[in-house]
């Protein structure tokens, strides 16, 4: 005899809901009852994609890393101030995200000031590390952890780039006063892409030095 | 009282171009993806008739060719790095831009918001942005096809070091690296269109759907989607490091001390078989992102023109879930011979063999579907119960070829391409052609013809078969891939009439699909009109909406759902089937 | 109201497509048991383990094949529709598909492991001391098989000695170098004794593919990749590439003899050391 099983239920309908689509946070006309809002989907979808970006790319530096013709270049002196720098901002970023929540507006603006000055500052920093890179004669082709050491940078760079760009359209939304304690998700999504780049650029920063 | 959603599309009427051409509706989108990955389609399989021809007379003269590609004929004859470019972009043009796109692309984005209740994609601007991407990514290989270096030669597959050295062989040049940057163009689409569909379908589905009442054609889409976010981005960053060992004297993939010609290459210790585990990585889990959507699909299909539920929708769903998961655990398997360590032979023998498992549930589910049915055997009906027929037989040869030390002998020959044609290409077409009948009367308001269609079916079903099940025996044979002459080798000579059954049928399947193409194109114009919204008596939302569906898709108010989609057939019911968005008069009985 | 189990009506569609998978069925069954086209004829000890594996796989799915298509042609002939009734509703039975996936899983796990026996024998397994061993070179796109000759040494090889004549790149001064051969599209071995063969690339990968020894490996630049196996049948075979190469790749043959003695193995060894 069949089994009559939830998903046949039939007759259940839900409890009404307010209209519209409420910012895609939650209930909405659509019915949805799900508990996470598109925006922060779409966002950690997004970083899964870059995660995997890079995920991939470390397979292919632990493989090579056992290869007999690896060897190891001196890490540019300036990508220590450079990480503490991203982190800085990425701490910006969240002071701008609490400030808003305790509805203090001008705070949030001057931390999201803060926070893109370090992440051009970090960018422009990360250029100057290919420099000194550059200058001690190690370039792209010159050894394995050479070429990965510019492209891991290189591509880590970009993102952080997008996440400039991000940060900029959240500041300008600040500053038009269009972010307030029951809106700002915009901020709370920036802040979440700063961190996983920030745990990213760890991430690769580690390796690196580990080898 | 609720703001109605048609007064905020009660605005201007948008200008031709903004309505069918930048449009950001998803329906537009999904039929632009559609059309696109046709005419690519038509290009890759112009491609394979040119092989054929040349597989089944190889050194026969041909002076009409000739005088159509001078160069690549010069002297009568097809050149063999004509033959292998023809491989290379026939096998890139049909995964990437015809599969991966008609289903996911097509399918996905006219179909998601339709079938969940919503009124279109949750990030309608980023939908139409990974279109016009993807185009350009189509404008970017098909320009490969025509650069004066020649078209690239690596196989779809790209191999190292013969990929990553432009002077490994003619068209490894220029022609390589337009390869990759589209390749690496259609990834950055595929993940745009995957964001997408994986938050439309989980935050937009209408009142009353659960996870468990969507149509097996939404969960394939979803899982595929994150399978894509997965594994494309793994592709994009091979691709990456491949583009720099060309191009900026990196070795990721390349040795040291390699000689191409008389010429010494100079690298420093990259190893040729990380392409291939990254590929791979990717690789695998891309064909079951080409054959879930098709699974889903046809199972919603045969349901419905079987008039019976789908049989064990709980186990359809798991099985899905579970060979996704698995896809990355499998990819060893085209590595067999590789000279990677024999030890991961035997691990991912035994991955390889469990992921047959699901499959085979799947199996029994669409025949138990089938069992005690009462079948309409329309076009679209046709079409999916070939899938089923055609997943069949591709699959267990995929048994063969799992099984390591029997894949030692059939690896890199035509019982691989016998195997993956039937599987990835084949059983997919058939679900797409079954979606493509089915939808049609929504997504144009018109029928398709009905006698052309199946017409169609009969020519290609028969020719299908008769193209690729000799295959496998000409694999069994010992026939290589991507060989220009098979005639070079004295063991290949006796089954030469076989390739040139292959290619007569060949020719015959691809003349049948302009029936198709034709049928499809007069139609949209001047098909007979569908004034029923639901002429296939089918139960998903979509089917509730007009034929086609206006902006907004439902009109003032969203349905509610109160069933699965499954209600075909229900006893004690008026009609043979309930619509999900009926509410329950009568509990079914048992 | 019917549910199900009254008949459902022969359809013209129906019986059409169930008589094409009949033929299917028994076109298919006819080229694996009648075998018109079929391996190349077995030379080596290891093959016939491969063949008998083949064989297994094949009964499995051979049967496997004719039960499913064949149900699916059943059901598409007997299950049309007839206009007034209704198909069956049910949808599940646990225990059918429990029943299935776990007959599937064994079979599938017996293939496993029958699999892996063979797999072991030929991985797992050193080749005995008294082989034959050549060192091949594949390249762009011809095969060059180096032998060590009478001293049993095989000599140095460097990229940076490679030149048109001398495609290994053969230190002739050294000294273990002065006897070896250096054959290009030729091999020898003699029947029924191992042949250890350690494969090489100059450039892109290539496949190593003796049809009728049931040999395949790919030949990898930078990797030096060993395979071994033993002739059984004496006679003239082929070898091909079975990895796309380049534009040569359909030409990339070479011929491989087995001696019907270790003698006229030796005396081809002679006669090609004096080229």
């Amino acid at each position: 005899m069949p089994v009559l099983t939830d998903d046949r239920r039939i007759g259940t309908v839900p409890p009404p809901i307010p209209p519209g689509d409420n910012g895609g946070n939650g209930p909405s006309e659509y019915g949805s009852s799900f508990p996470i809002s598109k925006g922060q989907i779409g966002v950690w979808i997004l970083l899964t994609a870059v995660v995997m970006l890079f995920a991939g790319l470390s397979s292919a530096y632990i493989v090579l890393r056992g290869v007999p013709a690896w060897q190891n270049i001196e890490l540019p002196s300036l990508l220590w101030p450079n990480t503490a720098i991203l982190l800085l901002s990425s701490v910006a970023i969240d002071l701008a995200r609490r400030a808003i929540r305790r509805r203090d507006a001008q705070s949030m603006k001057r931390w999201l000031i803060a926070g893109l000055v370090l992440g051009v500052a970090f960018l422009l920093g990360q250029v100057a590390a290919w420099r000194q890179l550059v200058n001690a004669g190690v370039y792209l082709p010159s050894t394995l952890q050479s070429s990965f050491f510019y492209i891991l940078s290189g591509l880590h760079g970009v993102h952080l780039l997008g996440g400039v760009i991000a940060l900029v359209w959240v500041l300008v939304a600040a500053l038009e006063n269009k972010i307030t304690v029951f809106n700002y998700e915009r901020l709370k999504l920036c802040a979440l892409y700063w961190h996983v780049m920030d745990a990213i650029w760890i991430y690769l920063f580690g390796m690196l030095l580990l080898s | 009282m609720h703001e109605s959603h048609t007064a905020e599309h009660v605005h201007h009427e948008l200008g031709f171009v903004r309505k069918y051409i930048f449009s950001t509706d998803h329906k537009i989108i999904g039929i632009q993806y559609m059309i696109t990955a046709m005419a690519m389609a038509v290009v890759g399989g112009l491609l394979s008739m040119l092989m054929r021809y040349q597989l089944a007379w190889p050194q026969v003269l041909s002076p009409t060719l000739a005088k159509i590609f001078p160069i690549s004929y010069s002297g009568g004859v097809m050149a063999p790095e004509f033959y292998i470019s023809l491989v290379t972009m026939h096998g890139t043009l049909m995964v990437f831009f015809l599969f991966t796109a008609v289903l996911t692309g097509g399918f996905g984005n006219f179909l998601i918001p339709l079938q969940i209740g919503a009124r279109d994609m949750a990030f309608p601007f980023l939908n139409a942005l990974s279109y016009w991407v993807f185009l350009l990514s189509c404008i970017v290989i098909f320009s490969a096809l025509f650069v004066t270096s020649g078209a690239p030669m690596g196989g779809w597959t790209a191999y190292a070091p013969l990929s990553a050295v432009p002077s490994a062989a003619p068209g490894q040049a220029t022609g390589m690296t337009l390869w990759i940057t589209a390749i690496a163009l259609f990834s950055v689409s595929g993940l745009m269109g995957g964001l997408n569909y994986i938050t439309t379908i989980l935050t937009m589905r209408t009142r009353g759907l659960s996870m468990m009442r969507l149509p097996l054609t939404q969960w394939s889409l979803l899982i595929t989607a994150i399978l894509g976010l997965l594994a494309f981005p793994v592709l994009l960053g091979a691709g990456i490091l491949l583009m720099f060992d060309r191009l900026g004297g990196t070795s990721f993939f390349v040795p040291a001390g390699i000689i191409m010609g008389q010429v010494p290459i100079d690298h420093a210790g990259g190893h040729p078989l990380l392409w291939q585990h990254l590929f791979w990585f990717f690789g695998h889990p891309e064909v079951y992102i080409v054959v879930l959507p098709a699974m889903g699909m046809a199972s919603d299909i045969l349901s419905t023109f079987c008039r019976k539920p789908i049989f064990s929708y709980r186990m359809m769903v798991y099985s899905m879930v579970a060979i996704s998961v698995l896809s990355f655990v499998v990819w060893g398997h085209h590595m067999f011979v590789s000279g990677m360590n024999p030890f991961l032979g035997s691990v991912f023998t035994l991955t390889t063999l469990l992921i047959a498992v699901p499959s085979a549930v799947k199996t029994f589910n669409w025949l138990g579907t089938m069992w005690g049915a009462r079948i309409r055997f329309t076009a679209a009906g046709l079409f999916a119960i070939g899938f089923v027929s055609m997943f069949v037989s591709g699959g267990l040869s995929g048994i063969f070829l799992g099984t390591s030390a029997a894949d030692i002998q059939l690896q890199d020959t035509y019982f691989v391409v016998a195997h993956f044609h039937l599987v990835m290409a084949i059983a997919p077409l058939f679900a797409a052609f079954a979606g493509l009948y089915f939808w049609f009367p929504k997504m144009f308001g018109r029928f398709m013809n009905p006698l052309l269609g199946k017409i169609h079916f009969w020519f290609t079903f028969i020719g299908a078969y008769c193209v690729f099940f000799p295959m496998h025996i000409i694999g069994v044979g010992g026939q290589m891939r991507r060989i220009y002459d098979p005639t070079q080798y004295m063991f290949l000579v006796p089954q030469q009439p076989v390739n040139v059954f292959i290619t007569i049928s060949a020719f015959i399947l691809g003349a049948a699909q302009l029936i198709f193409l034709v049928n499809f194109f007069v139609s949209i114009f001047a098909g007979k009109r569908a004034t029923e919204r639901n002429p296939w008596h089918a139960t998903t939302l979509e089917w509730t909406a007009p034929s086609p569906p206006g902006h907004g898709n439902f009109g003032e108010e969203l349905p509610t759902v109160y069933r699965w989609p499954f209600d075909f057939s229900v006893p004690g019911e008026k009609e043979d089937f309930i619509p999900q968005d009926v509410p329950a008069t009568v509990t079914a009985r048992h | 109201m019917a549910d199900g189990t009254g008949p459902g009506r022969f359809t013209l569609s129906g019986i059409v497509l169930a008589g094409l998978i009949v033929i299917l069925i028994v076109a298919s069954l006819y080229f694996f048991i009648a075998q018109p086209y079929w391996f190349p004829i077995l030379a080596s000890e290891h093959g016939a383990r491969i063949d008998s594996l083949f064989m297994a796989v094949l009964v499995v799915s051979g049967i496997a094949f004719v039960l499913v298509q064949g149900a699916l042609g059943f059901f598409v002939a007997r299950y049309g529709e007839n206009g007034r009734e209704r198909a069956a509703y049910w949808h599940d039975n646990p225990k059918a598909e429990a029943i299935l996936l776990i007959i599937t899983a064994v079979i599938l796990t017996v293939l496993v492991f029958m699999g892996q026996r063979v797999w072991a024998s030929i991985y797992f397994s050193d080749a005995p001391t008294d082989a034959t061993i050549v060192e091949i070179t594949g390249e762009q796109f011809l095969w060059n098989f180096h032998y060590a000759g009478p001293d049993g040494q095989f000599g140095r090889t460097d990229s940076k000695l490679i030149t048109s004549t001398n495609n290994i790149g053969l230190d002739r001064d050294d000294p273990a170098a002065k006897d070896d051969i250096v054959s290009i599209g030729n091999m020898h071995a003699p029947v029924n004794k191992p042949v250890r063969v350690r494969l090489r690339s100059k450039d892109v990968i290539h496949s190593f593919f003796l049809p009728n020894f049931r040999v395949k490996q790919d030949a990898v630049p930078g990797m030096g990749i060993e395979v071994w196996f033993t002739p059984t049948k004496a006679g003239p075979f082929e070898v091909a590439c079975a990895e796309l190469c380049g534009l040569g790749h359909y030409r990339m043959k070479a011929a491989l003899t087995i001696d019907e003695s270790q003698e006229k193995f030796n005396q081809w060894l002679e006669e090609a050391a004096k080229q």
